[in-house]
């Protein structure tokens, strides 16, 4: 049953990857949709089947078949669903389908046969992304992961007759490497230290050891892991090949951004929490680098021009956020803001989309404005988005963040709950700052711009797919319903989460908190002690989820005072959204050569940020530089041309020069020959006689 | 009765000669006679040895060597009749085609 979940997505790319190219659009696009709708049932049922397990053994394993058998080390290719996969499965389902019917629309100018590559692609995706999502052990999830890495880099390529595409194609494919490579040594260690790879297996054995108070093998492997979740997930020093992946189509974004792909490294974290929880240090690396990493895409944003680089370091940054929850040992408010970030992401580029559609592949917001009047749906929709990611109350993104950033004062964690805020002050300013550049105020230079984006475009077999003469046109219904039905998502996705101190139950976190705990830990008191122990420890005043993982915090003895503290950094963190949102209305909408002013004031500032700190170039200097030059000095002519040419050409003459020599041996004379035979017989003869 | 070594010896001045004929003649003809001497040197050392040891084995292997002898010889002078219909020479220096 569960192997229905990636199987479907898997047949559907090898339709469409073997007879795609024959098939019209409809019959490719029709294949693709039926995979993922077939998943996205299969998963639906077998969730709810998860669903209707009574609550402390909810998980369904199927072994698919027995895989690597190599001495001590087994890892059977089995697929697992808990309740974190079984969210993780659904976003990805959910989503994914989404952006597939999404893409129906917006690809249609493409070549029937690019049409085909294009879902093919997408349907691979999305079936790696099953596997890493549901792989009950390490090698497995490895497949997974690896096969999105690859996938990441077919798509964002996908365009690859334009260099800057397959560039980006191939930056995001070697920095995924690199955390890749990150990850591998983790599940080495891991092996050798615990001597399986079963996640489950792994969770017991760190269980049963108390958190690491020095560095040791736990928290080494933990940011090993730690370094693939960094490449996978875009965080510092692995983010550069996410804002750079906008090369891709609009949908593929989406995709990248909400479903598959980034989100893996948050699950995979959330997926080993139990490790992570024993090895404190890396948590706390965990959290440093996550929001270092809100703080600084969130700067970078505020001042970017293109609409799907803005988004794209907004994901950076709201990564950043995930991984602070990752970090203080929040882990159900990290899956659940990766839950609700989905929807509002997957809707921000999905929106972002049609106006490019509209707009004829014209991407720099300095170019748009004014289009609420001609594009409402997308405008309406966009706006949903916009409050949601900015923390608006009420909304998803609201209760998501709000959890995190509760969770992180609440533990303690004063200084990164601080920047956290500041952050999604950010998130909101430049949110907005795309809102009100995009669809308000008066369209300036579109029709310049429209007639060079056309250009533009047209040579990278991009959307030539002007608006016509005076009026643009929405999006074509395919799009505007994946748009509404996004934005309901993104509104009310959050009320699964409500927080108790609303007077919710926070249903989520109940649902996901076996996941978190060590197995057999609801069975056994003792090792539920020693894990709440180690968490309480963590996460003071978070909630030490044994016996079921029902108990709150919040609900425990001190509630009320804690109540009143949570609804206080509510208040707080709503009144920091709607303050980034009227500065934005401020310098964007009111007064837009106020923002210029500051901009010129504070000239050096706006350079850096406008060039993302210059990280690309310093990646650029330090290491790719470093690593052409030896490889053209060194490996190139040294090694390549030297040592290896050198061998090959050096046999050659070798023989070529043994050859002539011995050429003159052979006269054609039949004496000569019959005289070296006749010495040759001597001196045998000569040899046995005299010995 | 004469002893074994001088018919080894005779026999081994016999193989010289015709060694030296076949390496220096300048006529294929005569090569094939000096070829003829060194196959008769061997036969006479085969019939001394059977001789002294009393069994007739020498004498059956000089009947083979004989007959091989004359087969030899017939396709040796037609070979050289040959080589000399196409070259006007019996000059063995001058076949020298025998390479690549």
């Amino acid at each position: 049953m569960l192997l229905l979940i990636p199987l479907l997505p898997l047949l559907g790319f090898l339709v469409n990857a073997a007879i795609g190219r024959r098939l019209a659009r409809a019959a490719s696009a029709g294949v693709a949709l039926a995979a993922m709708l077939g998943s996205l049932l299969a998963s639906a049922w077998a969730v709810l089947a998860l669903a209707g397990l009574p609550e402390g053994s909810r998980a369904i394993v199927q072994q698919v078949a027995p895989w690597i058998e190599s001495g001590a080390l087994a890892a059977p290719f089995t697929l697992r669903l808990d309740p974190l996969a079984a969210v993780m499965v659904l976003v990805v389902t959910g989503v994914g389908f989404l952006i597939h019917v999404y893409s129906t629309a917006y690809m249609h100018d493409e070549r029937p046969s690019e049409y085909a590559r294009y879902f093919s692609y997408l349907n691979l995706f999305a079936a790696f992304m099953l596997v890493l999502v549901l792989g009950a052990n390490f090698p497995v999830m490895f497949v997974g992961w690896e096969g999105v890495g690859l996938c990441s880099y077919l798509l964002i390529g996908f365009w690859f007759t334009r260099k800057s595409a397959s560039d980006a194609g191939k930056k995001a494919f070697i920095v995924n490497r690199i955390g890749d490579f990150g990850f591998l040594l983790g599940v080495f260690l891991i092996w050798v230290a615990f001597g399986t790879l079963d996640f489950q297996e792994v969770a017991g054995l760190a269980a049963q050891a108390p958190p690491e108070a020095a560095f040791g093998t736990v928290s080494l492997a933990a940011l090993l892991l730690f370094a693939g979740a960094t490449g996978k997930s875009a965080q510092i020093p692995l983010y550069v090949w996410l804002p750079d992946a906008m090369e891709g189509p609009t949908p593929v974004s989406a995709l990248i951004h909400a479903a598959t792909m980034v989100t893996a490294g948050v699950y995979m974290i959330g997926r080993n929490a139990v490790l992570f929880a024993h090895a404190p240090i890396a948590l706390g690396v965990v959290a440093a680098v996550g929001v270092a990493t809100a703080l600084m895409a969130g700067t970078i944003g505020l001042v970017q021009n293109d609409i799907k680089r803005v988004l794209a370091y907004s994901t950076v940054s709201q990564l950043g956020l995930m991984f602070v929850a990752m970090g203080v040992g929040a882990f159900a408010a990290g899956i659940f803001h990766l839950y609700t970030h989905a929807f509002f992401k997957a809707l921000l580029f999905l929106a972002s989309g049609a106006v490019i559609h509209a707009l004829a592949g014209e991407q720099d917001i300095r170019k748009m404005g004014g289009l609420k009047g001609e594009l409402p749906v997308t405008y309406w929709t966009f706006l949903v988005g916009a409050l949601a990611i900015s923390g608006v109350p009420l909304l998803s993104g609201f209760f998501s963040k709000d959890e995190i950033l509760w969770k992180a004062y609440a533990g303690g964690h004063t200084l990164v709950w601080a920047v956290a805020v500041v952050a999604s002050l950010l998130t909101a300013v430049y949110m907005f700052r795309l809102v009100f550049l995009t669809f308000h105020g008066s369209r300036a230079g579109a029709s310049r711009g429209l007639a060079e984006a056309g250009h533009d475009r047209a040579s990278g077999g991009g959307l030539p797919h002007a608006g016509g003469g005076g009026r643009l046109h929405d999006a074509p219904p395919a799009m505007a319903v994946v748009l509404v039905l996004l934005a309901v998502g993104s509104a009310v996705a959050g009320y699964i989460g409500v927080p108790a101190a609303l007077g919710g139950s926070n249903r989520i976190e109940h649902f996901l908190a076996p996941s978190f705990a060590a197995p057999g830990v609801a069975a056994s008191g003792e090792h539920g002690a020693n894990l709440a122990e180690a968490r309480g420890e963590m996460v003071p005043g978070s909630g030490p989820q044994g016996e079921g993982g029902l108990a709150h915090a919040g609900e425990g003895g001190h509630g009320s005072d804690d109540h009143a503290a949570e609804l206080g950094l509510m208040a707080l963190s709503s009144g920091v959204a709607l303050a980034g949102i009227a500065l934005a209305a401020y310098f964007f909408l009111r007064r837009r050569e106020a923002a210029d002013a500051v901009a010129a004031r504070f000239a050096g500032l706006h350079r850096l940020l406008l060039n993302k700190y210059y990280v690309d170039e310093i990646y650029d200097a330090a290491i790719v530089q470093p690593i052409r030059r030896g490889s053209e000095r060194a490996l190139w002519k040294v090694v390549d041309e030297g040592v290896v040419d050198g061998a090959v050409n050096g046999a050659g003459t070798i023989v070529s020069g043994a050859g002539a020599a011995l050429r003159r041996l052979q006269t054609g004379s039949m004496r000569a020959y019959a005289l070296s035979i006749f010495v040759g017989v001597v001196v045998i003869l000569g040899y046995y006689v005299w010995r | 009765m004469v002893p074994l070594g001088h018919y080894l010896f005779l026999s081994a001045v016999l193989f010289a000669v015709g060694t030296v004929g076949v390496f220096l003649r300048r006529n294929v003809i005569t090569v094939l006679l000096s070829i003829e001497v060194m196959l008769n040197a061997v036969n006479l050392a085969f019939i001394a040895f059977g001789r002294f040891q009393g069994s007739v084995h020498g004498q059956v292997i000089m009947f083979f060597v004989v007959t091989v002898a004359a087969a030899e010889a017939a396709v040796g002078l037609a070979l050289a009749i040959a080589l000399f219909r196409h070259r006007e020479s019996l000059n063995p220096d001058a076949f020298t085609s025998l390479k690549w």
